[in-house]
């Protein structure tokens, strides 16, 4: 199989990944539940993912990286642990539902949303941030790039519109973490929320976020911490704060094995060869009859995420015709970005979604730009 | 019989601080090692760092300087 959907996961990781899951599975204990050998390894690998995490995103505490099962947690944590009833809130057409949904739900009580457009090619209206602060503005939510479009957004200048007005600013990496530089302090970031199993390469069920020193975020599950456990309240100290319950440490064990593969490869390597699979797919199919290529093609740095339609073909049917006809796998429908849909105008169409990673190879690029060109041919 | 002796406990509020110290301890060449929590110690978290008791002042500024989040540092008689 060609697999060209890694937007939504990442099939092929690096082997240590698994070598690592299955170590952790084999050896390992209860991180934070004991002090035997065991437990112990268990919380030193966590602790390990940490300090990791927070290099790569330039978050300046290791205890303020939290880990989550994926990105949608949290970003329902970071989203329902900031606004309360009063608030209001600025995001954009670029979301996914793990954003979106959590707005449309405090919506519901008492929060105000407010949306940055975007245009026919899927690019915000960065001057619309500015315009739609109020008093009662408490955040800024932004994906860093868009699941459909790969439209990169310039967290930098967006953060440094939050700062300067005071702001929260929250960023959903889901789709850069691991394939794009991201720095915290230097993009004026407050809350990164993270997946693991995407450009980072480890397994499904884990992601996080990683929080700025003082700004505060309410729990939105408490429960067993294997610390103060005598309180009634959960404990107030990052992470354990954000942490109730039993953590994924296998799957952590394995992340962590990735972010050495990302750390020896360089993320700025796996940006460019990313890049370049996607430019040379983009450059095969965007010149053929009948093919609509959606998003800003002209920026120099996006995600590896390349989205059409072939004439006025079903998004799903042509979707299926790859895979059963070419063995290709893409991903079609909505995407679970219903705003980025309306404004590029393909609801009813849907899209077809072809996202590369480090792992694909220029034939399977060559191979899809063929496949493409034999549906699209009259 | 075994003998109790002196030893230098510092507690952590969280799994993580003590994850910290024993990091900071390993890159920092000071000595001691995470054990349970004893009882006569009301701490935040399970786990304890058991030293020396002649290293706190080592410990402490070290412990100052990386930016470690501890909750106390007490002498208590333990058996190992």
């Amino acid at each position: 199989m060609i697999y060209l959907d890694n937007a939504a996961t990442t099939r092929q990781k690096p082997p240590q990944v698994i070598e690592a899951v299955v170590q952790a599975m084999t050896t390992m204990g209860n991180a934070s539940r004991g002090a035997h050998g065991s437990a112990l390894q268990a919380a030193r690998a966590v602790y390990d993912a940490r300090c990791k995490l927070a290099r790569l995103f330039g978050c300046p505490r290791p205890d303020h990286v939290v880990f989550t099962c994926n990105a949608t947690e949290a970003l329902n944590i970071a989203i329902h642990g900031i606004l309360s009833p009063g608030d209001h809130v600025i995001s954009t057409d670029l979301e996914h539902n793990s954003v979106l949904r959590p707005l449309y739900r405090l919506e519901r009580h008492g929060v105000s949303v407010s949306f940055v457009p975007a245009d026919r090619q899927g690019r915000p209206d960065l001057s619309a941030f500015s315009a739609l602060i109020r008093p009662e503005t408490k955040a800024i939510i932004c994906t860093h790039a868009s699941n459909l479009t790969g439209n990169l957004v310039d967290v930098a200048r967006v953060g440094a519109i939050a700062r300067a007005h005071g702001l929260l600013f929250l960023v959903d990496a889901s789709q850069t973490a691991g394939a794009v530089p991201i720095h915290m302090g230097e993009m004026g970031i407050d809350i990164l929320c993270f997946t693991g199993h995407k450009g980072l390469m480890g397994p499904q069920g884990t992601g996080g976020l990683c929080i700025r020193p003082g700004v505060e975020i309410r729990p939105w599950k408490v429960g067993g911490s294997g610390v103060q456990s005598y309180r009634k309240e959960q404990p107030e100290e990052y992470p354990t704060r954000l942490e109730a319950g039993t953590l994924n440490s296998h799957g952590i064990m394995g992340l962590s094995a990735a972010l050495d593969f990302i750390a020896e490869t360089g993320v700025e390597t796996i940006a460019r060869r990313e890049q370049d699979l996607m430019r040379r797919f983009y450059e095969g199919v965007s010149p053929l009859p009948g093919v609509t290529v959606y998003g800003d093609f002209s920026q120099p740095h996006r995600a590896a995420i390349v989205s059409l339609n072939i004439g006025d073909l079903d998004s799903g049917e042509v979707s299926d015709l790859l895979s059963q006809a070419y063995n290709i796998a893409t991903r079609p429908g909505a995407h679970c970005a219903p705003r980025m849909h309306q404004a590029l105008g393909t609801t009813r169409q849907g899209a077809v979604r072809f996202s590369f990673s480090w792992f694909n190879t220029e034939e399977e690029i060559d191979a899809a730009v063929r496949a493409v060109a034999s549906i699209a041919a009259p | 019989m075994r003998e109790k002796k002196p030893a230098l406990i510092v507690t952590f509020p969280t799994t993580t601080d003590a994850m910290g110290m024993e990091r900071m301890c390993a890159e920092n060449q000071l000595p001691g090692r995470l054990i349970p929590v004893p009882r006569e110690i009301s701490a935040g978290c399970g786990l304890a760092w058991k030293a020396p008791v002649d290293a706190q002042a080592h410990l402490t500024d070290a412990m100052s300087q990386a930016g470690l989040h501890w909750q106390e540092v007490r002498v208590l008689e333990l058996w190992v």
